[in-house]
């Protein structure tokens, strides 16, 4: 039973690591770059998140759907300012605009909030379930995370399977200069692309101080990280590889805690990484590159 | 005089300027002329400007990106740490156990370089950059369960907790998550001058050599280079634990600046300020790599005045040079004219992107 409970929670984080996961894969299957800000996108969520609730005294739905607000404009207007003047720059420059994009949203935050944690309540109500006699217990947290990440991924398979707007995303991701012969907006479909990626991180940012209810600045640099990995893991570019690769990074990263060692965890989730990697370099359910000369 | 060759008068006129320059801090220092904050920060910027040297090998030279940099610094300072510490029963002499500490310091990151670079050579590209990363992560995890003593029968060692170390009247010296206490603050600004030129040295010898002529061929055409038979695999590795070797000894000389030190410093923020460093100052531009870690170390220290909004500001000045460097247009606005400006006053060089460059 306990192997039980460690599963559930393990998906459940997992649940999260995927969402955050979905952000990283799609930025980076059409735009090719490693968003590093998009850690920082999911601090922003969970704040505004809180300020709604506790300070304007919202309901829950309603926050979330402010966040999702705030967290949408805020990445079209990262990518507008700092990225779009460096498309034709090379990945690296990009990747430390993303940093500087990160660091400002850090410490923007911690000169507006403050850096005294804050403490979040959760905004799922949902009583816990025992089963089996109070030894199996599911937690309203788990359920719902679970829930949203499977709405989540199905709606966003329907969408870029059969929207106008999904078809020229992957369009643009396949080859940009032949998306734009076509007469696609390939500037609006990577703003869209950012769009949906940090609406996404404003839920996941929501279920994650929800399940960890202590807001600070640097909250997403962890998960940020981690969902990178599981992004990658499961094949970067790959939607069902970024749910695939960040439940299977929550349910090893919970198991190993529950049963290895509790310090040596992050340990073991990257060490995995790395032996997924080099026996399938392109992580679980990636594309295979042809290399040509 | 027979003429030299631009790239040993390039060589001689780097080494002159570190000279000086090298020369006037350690006279205003010791005149007391620098600030406390700043002369605090002169050692840190020698090992910073070691890291910069160090990953530009990687990132510049072999063009290969690395996101865990600082683990290998992190181990270069643990192994120089327990070194130091181990030897204080030996010799009083500061500045012996701080070349001992550097020297084992550079042993072990360079094991470690090895260790990590076998396998993750394999991969390409952002692959690459994500195992290094991956690896960055698995030393700190790691770094943070070592229980490390010391007593008359040697040094002991746990991975879980100082109690199991089952010394009699030994001193701790790595206690976990706690890092490295009771340090030797040994580290000397003349023995970070000369672990800089060491470096720079190293790093100029092996660009303007045949090898360096291999690993950079491999960073421009790495199928052309395989066709003509050159082993891209040796080459990669040899540069990477070359690479992991410095940032070793700039891991000792940081460590032992200060007493206690945790292995939460040297986690994915301290490998992306170095990747900073070398973007900055433009990639494989190894003097540019320099100077522009001279600049970020003490630019938050400069940015005082402004007080809470300094790291802000960090983070703009990031975004807008990164813009304007990149960017046509904007490069056209403020960069061109200023060159235009300059450039008179400045003799044209070779094309860059070597470590002249």
């Amino acid at each position: 039973m306990n192997f039980l409970n460690s599963l559930i929670g393990g998906i459940s984080l997992g649940s999260i690591y995927a969402i955050i996961a979905l952000g990283y894969t799609m930025v980076y299957g059409i735009a090719k770059m490693l968003n590093f800000a998009h850690g920082d996108v999911i601090m922003v969520g969970g704040y505004v998140c809180y300020l709604a609730m506790f300070n304007l005294g919202l309901p829950a739905i309603p926050a979330i759907l402010i966040a999702m607000a705030v967290c949408t404009v805020l990445g079209i207007v990262i990518e507008g300012l700092a990225y779009r003047p460096l498309r034709q720059a090379s990945s690296l420059a990009v990747l430390i605009t993303a940093i500087g994009v990160s660091y400002f949203l850090q410490n923007a935050a911690l000169l507006i909030w403050g850096s005294n944690p804050k403490v979040f309540t959760s905004v799922i109500n949902i009583p816990a379930k025992s089963l089996f006699d109070g030894q199996l217990v599911i937690k309203g947290e788990s359920f719902v995370t679970v829930s949203v990440c499977i709405i989540i991924m199905i709606g966003l398979t329907l969408f870029t399977r059969y929207t106008r707007a999904g078809k020229a995303m992957r369009a643009v991701a396949e080859d940009k200069g032949a998306a734009q012969l076509m007469g696609i907006n390939v500037n609006f479909t990577i703003s869209l692309t950012f769009a949906i990626g940090s609406g996404l991180a404003a839920i996941a940012g929501v279920l994650y101080c929800s399940a960890y209810p202590i807001l600070t600045p640097t909250l997403g640099s962890i998960p940020g990280i981690k969902s990178f990995i599981a992004a990658v893991l499961g094949g970067i570019g790959s939607i069902p590889g970024a749910m695939l690769g960040g439940i299977l990074l929550g349910v090893i990263e919970i198991l190993s805690r529950a049963y290895i060692s509790m310090e040596l965890s992050d340990a073991i989730v990257f060490g995995v990484l790395i032996i997924v990697l080099l026996v399938k370099p392109t992580g679980l359910l990636g594309k295979k590159i042809r290399e040509k000369v | 005089m027979k003429k030299l060759k631009p790239t040993t008068r390039s060589n001689i006129f780097t080494y002159g300027a570190l000279l000086i320059i090298f020369t006037v801090v350690y006279i205003l220092n010791n005149g007391g002329v620098i600030s406390n904050n700043i002369s605090g920060l002169l050692i840190p910027i020698c090992a910073y400007v070691c890291m910069s040297i160090s990953l530009n090998l990687t990132v510049g030279i072999l063009g290969e990106l690395s996101l865990g940099h600082a683990g290998f610094m992190s181990v270069g300072a643990f192994s120089g740490v327990i070194a130091a510490s181990a030897l204080r029963n030996v010799t009083d002499n500061g500045t012996l156990q701080l070349i001992a500490a550097i020297a084992i310091g550079a042993v072990f990151a360079a094991i470690a370089g090895a260790i990590v670079g076998v396998p993750v050579l394999r991969l390409n590209g952002d692959y690459l950059a994500i195992v290094t990363l991956a690896f960055g992560e698995i030393i700190k995890n790691l770094l943070n369960n070592f229980y490390i003593g010391v007593d008359n029968s040697g040094l002991h060692f746990s991975m879980k907790d100082t109690a199991s170390l089952n010394m009699d009247k030994g001193t701790v010296i790595v206690n976990g998550p706690m890092g490295a206490v009771g340090i030797p603050k040994v580290s000397t600004l003349i023995v970070g001058f000369i672990l800089i030129l060491i470096c720079y040295a190293a790093t100029a010898n092996i660009t303007n050599s045949r090898t360096g002529r291999a690993i950079k061929a491999i960073r421009d055409n790495r199928i052309a280079v395989e066709s003509v038979g050159i082993s891209v695999a040796k080459y990669k590795l040899m540069t990477f634990v070359t690479s992991a070797a410095m940032a070793g000894m700039a891991g000792a000389l940081y460590a032992l600046n200060y007493t206690t030190i945790t292995p939460k410093k040297f986690d994915f923020n301290t490998s992306i300020l170095i990747l900073v460093f070398v973007v900055l100052g433009g990639i494989g531009n190894v003097r540019g790599g320099m100077i522009a870690a001279t600049v970020l170390v003490v630019l938050p220290e400069l940015l005082r005045a402004v007080k809470d909004y300094r790291m802000l500001m960090y983070a703009v000045v990031l975004i807008l040079v990164m813009i304007f460097t990149n960017n046509r247009k904007a490069r056209g606005l403020i960069i061109d004219p200023a060159k235009k400006l300059f450039g008179k006053l400045i003799p044209k060089r070779g094309k860059g992107g070597d470590a002249n460059g």
